[in-house]
């Protein structure tokens, strides 16, 4: 895994995730570690995320390197017509890895092809997001104990949620069975539900969320996205419909948990914060450690 | 004078070292050609249009001197000729006869479907896996999305 760019989530076998995750436990018990004091990390986000670029730099910086990189494409070089593959190419001069969140699908790994040092896909387009699988993964299990022989609930946007679509295929190494609440549009892609057939796993449909509650040992609650949508009336039409509330959660399994990849919108209420079932908070936490791992992993260091 | 015997067989020379490419869909030609680079070549190629043919009605034919491809460089006419046959040729005789077949890999000549593909943003040439045969779908090497049979646009 040293020197070895990380796109999709399908460029790491179910053991590298296991060593990941390992790694990030030990980094969860003691994150500040000047194993990377040496080490420059460039944060590229041609596109903004404040989540995903100050959870990188946290890790980074907690380990010890240094953080170069802009937070906006208007804030580089781009903005005066620089190509992709110059802006790669220049910054790999400057640093000794690069986390790259870009709003083209197959900008990473066309980054990771023409970049001499190792890239790390912080999300392509409506493509892969690795990071924040492996992240929900470690989360699965700090909270469950296990990865094997879940019932994972996944709500909201099953067609366009690139988080959803990678952790049902990471999750596929696993036994899980699979319980899909969508809006009959937003369904989860024929070829995703494939894969799960494929792996000999199962999955339910559902349209009422209201349905999972007893079953899930996870809900994963997603975001309806605007952005993703080409039509802002189609858009209108389905954002209110997967609402969680705190007083729905009456009759869950004590070991529940309520994952959201973050930013919320309505879709889960406030009440919902103080109960013990939430868990999106700290989810956005182990992002940390899953990154540092990750960083700790690619230069080689652990 | 009349009665004089007109051969009706289209007369197309024989080659003595070379490829041959035969049962190409005569729509398609001209694709060929382009796709293979054959212009460039500078040997003697003949090319034939609206042939008879006893299997396929009408057909196309190549007969390229002195060239011989590389199996995954010829292969990728499977997308726009499936029905193409290879007839390798050595010292007039025929050494090889096979069918064309679509490669595992096809790299530059067909377009991404989807619009918001580096692809299609940037200089960066196509890679597509082959991931279904027999129904045509091509999974892009950058963005992963499938473009189809319908939707195979030759760059």
């Amino acid at each position: 895994m040293k020197n070895r760019s990380l796109v999709s989530i399908n460029d790491y076998t179910k053991e590298e995730y296991i060593k990941i995750l390992d790694l990030a436990e030990e980094f969860e018990k003691q994150p500040t570690q000047k194993i990377l004091e040496d080490y420059v990390v460039a944060t590229l986000f041609f596109e903004p995320s404040t989540r995903t670029r100050l959870s990188f730099e946290s890790a980074a910086s907690r380990l010890g390197a240094k953080v170069i990189g802009f937070s906006d494409a208007s804030n580089s070089s781009v903005s005066k017509g620089e190509s992709l593959k110059d802006t790669i190419l220049t910054v790999s001069n400057y640093s000794d890895i690069i986390v790259m969140r870009h709003p083209r699908e197959g900008s990473a790994r066309f980054a990771s092809e023409v970049s001499p040092v190792p890239v790390i896909n912080a999300g392509d387009g409506g493509n892969q997001h690795p990071t924040q699988c492996l992240l929900d993964l470690f989360s699965i299990r700090k909270t469950q104990g296990k990865l094997d022989g879940l019932n994972i609930a996944f709500v909201g946007d099953l067609k366009y949620g690139r988080t959803v679509h990678s952790n049902v295929m990471a999750l596929c190494n696993f036994k899980t069975t699979f319980h899909l609440v969508s809006p009959v549009e937003l369904k989860l892609p024929s070829y995703v539900k494939m894969h799960i057939k494929s792996n000999n796993l199962s999955y339910h449909q559902y349209t009422d969320l209201n349905d999972v509650i007893a079953t899930a040992d996870i809900i994963y609650m997603t975001r309806i996205q605007k952005e993703r949508f080409s039509d802002p009336i189609e858009y209108e039409k389905v954002k209110n419909a997967y609402i969680l509330t705190a007083s729905m959660l009456e009759g869950c399994k004590e070991n529940m948990r309520v994952l959201h990849p973050l930013p919320r919108v309505n879709e889960i209420t406030e009440d919902v914060d103080s109960t013990p079932q939430a868990y999106y908070f700290q989810q956005a936490k182990n992002g940390v450690y899953v990154r540092q791992a990750l960083l700790a992993t690619i230069l080689g260091v652990k | 004078m009349e009665n004089e015997n007109i051969r009706k067989e289209l007369v197309v020379s024989a080659i003595e070292n070379g490829t041959v490419i035969d049962h190409i869909p005569s729509k398609s030609v001209f694709r060929v050609v382009k796709m293979l680079n054959l212009e460039e070549t500078g040997t003697q190629i003949t090319i034939g249009l609206n042939l008879n043919s006893s299997k396929y009605g009408k057909k196309g034919i190549i007969k390229v001197s002195d060239v011989f491809f590389e199996k995954q460089e010829i292969n990728k006419i499977a997308l726009i000729a499936p029905t193409a046959t290879l007839i390798i040729i050595k010292n007039y005789k025929v050494i090889e006869k096979r069918h064309v077949e679509i490669p595992d890999v096809i790299r530059k000549f067909v377009k991404c479907v989807n619009p918001n593909c580096i692809t299609n943003q940037e200089n960066v040439s196509t890679l597509f896996s082959v991931i279904d045969k027999e129904d045509l779908k091509l999974q892009c090497g950058f963005c992963e999305k499938i473009t189809a049979k319908n939707n195979i646009v030759i760059l």
